[in-house]
């Protein structure tokens, strides 16, 4: 029961919503397509789901053509980031609808229904209408009408995004319970997702997508690991990884005139020459024997600190593990884990990981 | 008090008689004049007996209104739903020109379209017909129902139509289950339009008809003679607004029902 997509292409502009992706999902997993904003990932949740349309490539399921069956034939269920419900329907109605349309009989419908609205915790919500619930209880109808349809393929589009922090941590694990219940075994999930740290959560494959491309396909573990480009290392890091011009001389890495590191024992395998250096925001850290910076923006985030600084033409983004107020233009000293270095080449492919070269 | 001053003027005035309207102003009844149901009287009897019947011409504007606002409401809303959810493009013709072409039924003056309306109605043998008043009526409606509805449609969240086109309806489906469900208060505001501004033309009642159909306005309008007859046109007009005031009294219970604050929050 694989999905497999060859050479989708989708360019109704100037730019590609889809450029050339070729992917292959098995039955039994999920998949977090982690991008930034129009990325590609709703142009492509709503290719597979036969939304829209493509100018090349193919859609394949079970080895039937997919291209040829239109939407409300492809047993495919999908989750918006919008709260998208029928409104002139109660709970149980909206649950109901897609069974409904299958022309199932009742006594089956209000079996499915209840096992759904139990799944997604909303027993003795039934008969309220959809206007009468929070947002997240709203999202939780849309996930159990998609649950309740027990479709082959599921497509949850930014299901969190537009919830508050409490709720979407709430629902973020009740998710990882459904997904690894019965219903994991015999569909594919495809979670989309803007947020590096959902992704890493989830714990499934990650696809990273860029401008309508694949970056990266691999497991969690291997995309943030070992990002293999630039791009990557920026999408899939929250804050997004520090990527800076420098150069490698004298067995020294030179950021700037005055930011030079000693070269890590581990780089000295890498030929002297000019590279792009990464850098996470967790690998900077306050430390009075580093390089002093300057704060431009300081910002408290939970119980932790993002600081944006600056050196000349230099400028990092650090993470401080603990809640410190700063002003803008304080000056502050500043120690690189030179040691966690990430290294790509000019053309922005990764060279050097330190996770990889342990 | 603008707005019922003229009401209580028309219902005073249409127990008046002659001598009552022509003696000063009185408003009052039993106080300052004697009611009499002279203006009402007028308006069911016969011809023979003095009267103008109006039973017939009032019967005849409901049929057309009614006949012409709900075709203009089928049409308009399957029009609307395509400009509002499909691209259509023609040349340098798009949605929002077609869109426009319909509205520009309104602007123009009613004089402009009278003589080709004229024409094409002798043309197809409908001039002083029903049927033909039906016709011309749903030019001037449609304009007005798909003018409504494209753009309650285009606050419709698209996503819903994609989600029940997943949830296994086809597109007629998820228009009919979906969609139109959903959008009972615009068809209401545009149905209440359709039914107004059916209901109050003149002109072409008018200028379409001769002798073997007449429309309420027109027969209204006939009751005037060398000496106006005050307490039977304010009957009249009574009479001709009762049936907008009762729609417009329905229709308000339901316009704040239906909302699609659920749809997308």
């Amino acid at each position: 029961m694989n999905l497999i997509t060859e050479n989708l292409c989708f360019k109704p502009e100037h730019e590609y919503y889809l450029n050339d992706i070729s992917l292959e999902f098995k039955a039994g997993n999920l998949y977090t397509l982690l991008g930034r904003t129009l990325s590609g990932k709703t142009s492509f949740l709503k290719t597979i789901a036969g939304l829209q349309p493509v100018d090349s490539g193919q859609i394949t399921f079970a080895g039937k053509d997919f291209n040829s069956i239109p939407v409300w034939k492809r047993n495919v269920a999908m989750v918006y980031q919008q709260f998208i419900n029928y409104p002139h329907l109660t709970v149980f109605d909206n649950i109901a609808f897609p069974l409904k349309q299958r022309k199932m009989k009742f006594s089956d419908i209000q079996n499915e229904v209840s096992s759904a609205i139990k799944k997604v915790g909303l027993q003795g919500f039934e008969k309220r209408k959809i206007q009468e619930l929070s947002g997240g209880q709203q999202q939780r109808v849309a996930l159990a009408r998609s649950l309740a349809k027990k479709a082959k393929i599921l497509l949850l589009d930014e299901p969190l995004v537009n919830l508050d922090y409490k709720l979407r941590e709430d629902l973020r694990n009740e998710f990882k319970n459904i997904f690894s219940g019965d219903l994991s075994s015999q569909s594919i999930l495809i979670y989309a997702s803007t947020d590096p740290l959902e992704a890493m959560q989830l714990n499934g494959n990650i696809i990273v997508i860029d401008e309508g491309k694949i970056l990266q396909h691999d497991s969690a573990k291997e995309v943030f690991e070992n990002p293999s480009n630039v791009r990557v290392a920026e999408i899939t890091n929250e804050p997004a990884m520090n990527i800076v011009n420098g150069s490698i001389e004298s067995k020294k890495i030179i950021l700037n005139k005055d930011v030079q590191i000693d070269l890590p024992d581990k780089l000295k395998t890498i030929k002297p020459g000019k590279y792009f250096f990464g850098l996470r925001a967790s690998d900077i850290v306050l430390d009075d024997s580093g390089f002093q910076f300057v704060v431009d923006l300081a910002e408290i985030s939970g119980s932790e600190t993002i600081l944006h600084l600056h050196q000349d033409n230099l400028k990092f983004v650090s993470l401080i593990n603990e809640v410190k107020n700063f002003n803008n233009r304080d000056k502050v000293m500043l120690k690189i884990m030179s040691e966690n270095l990430y290294v790509f080449n000019e053309k922005g492919n990764l060279i050097f990981s330190p996770f990889k070269n342990k | 008090m603008f707005v019922i001053a003229p009401f209580l003027w028309a219902l005073s005035t249409s127990f008046k008689d002659f001598n009552s309207v022509t003696g000063g102003a009185k408003y009052i009844p039993w106080l300052q004049f004697e009611p009499s149901l002279e203006g009402w009287s007028v308006l069911i009897r016969s011809q023979g007996k003095g009267g103008v019947n109006i039973i017939e011409p009032y019967f005849n504007s409901v049929f057309v209104t009614c006949s012409a606002s709900l075709l203009s409401i089928i049409f308009g809303t399957l029009a609307a739903y395509a400009l509002s959810r499909f691209t259509f493009k023609a040349g340098f013709i798009k949605n929002n020109d077609i869109t426009f072409f319909f509205i520009s039924q309104r602007i123009m003056p009613p004089i402009v379209l009278s003589i080709p309306f004229f024409l094409m109605l002798g043309f197809l043998g409908l001039l002083d017909s029903l049927l033909g008043l039906i016709l011309v009526y749903m030019v001037l409606l449609m304009p007005i129902a798909v003018w409504i509805m494209v753009d309650f449609f285009n606050r419709v969240p698209k996503e819903i139509d994609e989600t029940a086109l997943i949830d296994g309806c086809n597109p007629f489906e998820a228009f009919f289950k979906v969609v139109l469900p959903n959008s009972i208060p615009g068809l209401i505001v545009a149905g209440l339009f359709c039914i107004i501004f059916g209901w109050i033309d003149f002109f072409f009642a008018f200028i379409l008809t001769f002798t073997k159909v007449q429309l309420l306005p027109v027969a209204i309008v006939a009751l005037n003679s060398s000496v106006t007859p005050w307490w039977s046109l304010s009957a009249s007009a009574l009479v001709s607004v009762a049936p907008l005031i009762i729609v417009a009294f329905i229709v308000e219970r339901y316009l704040s029902k239906g909302n699609l604050s659920g749809a997308l929050k």
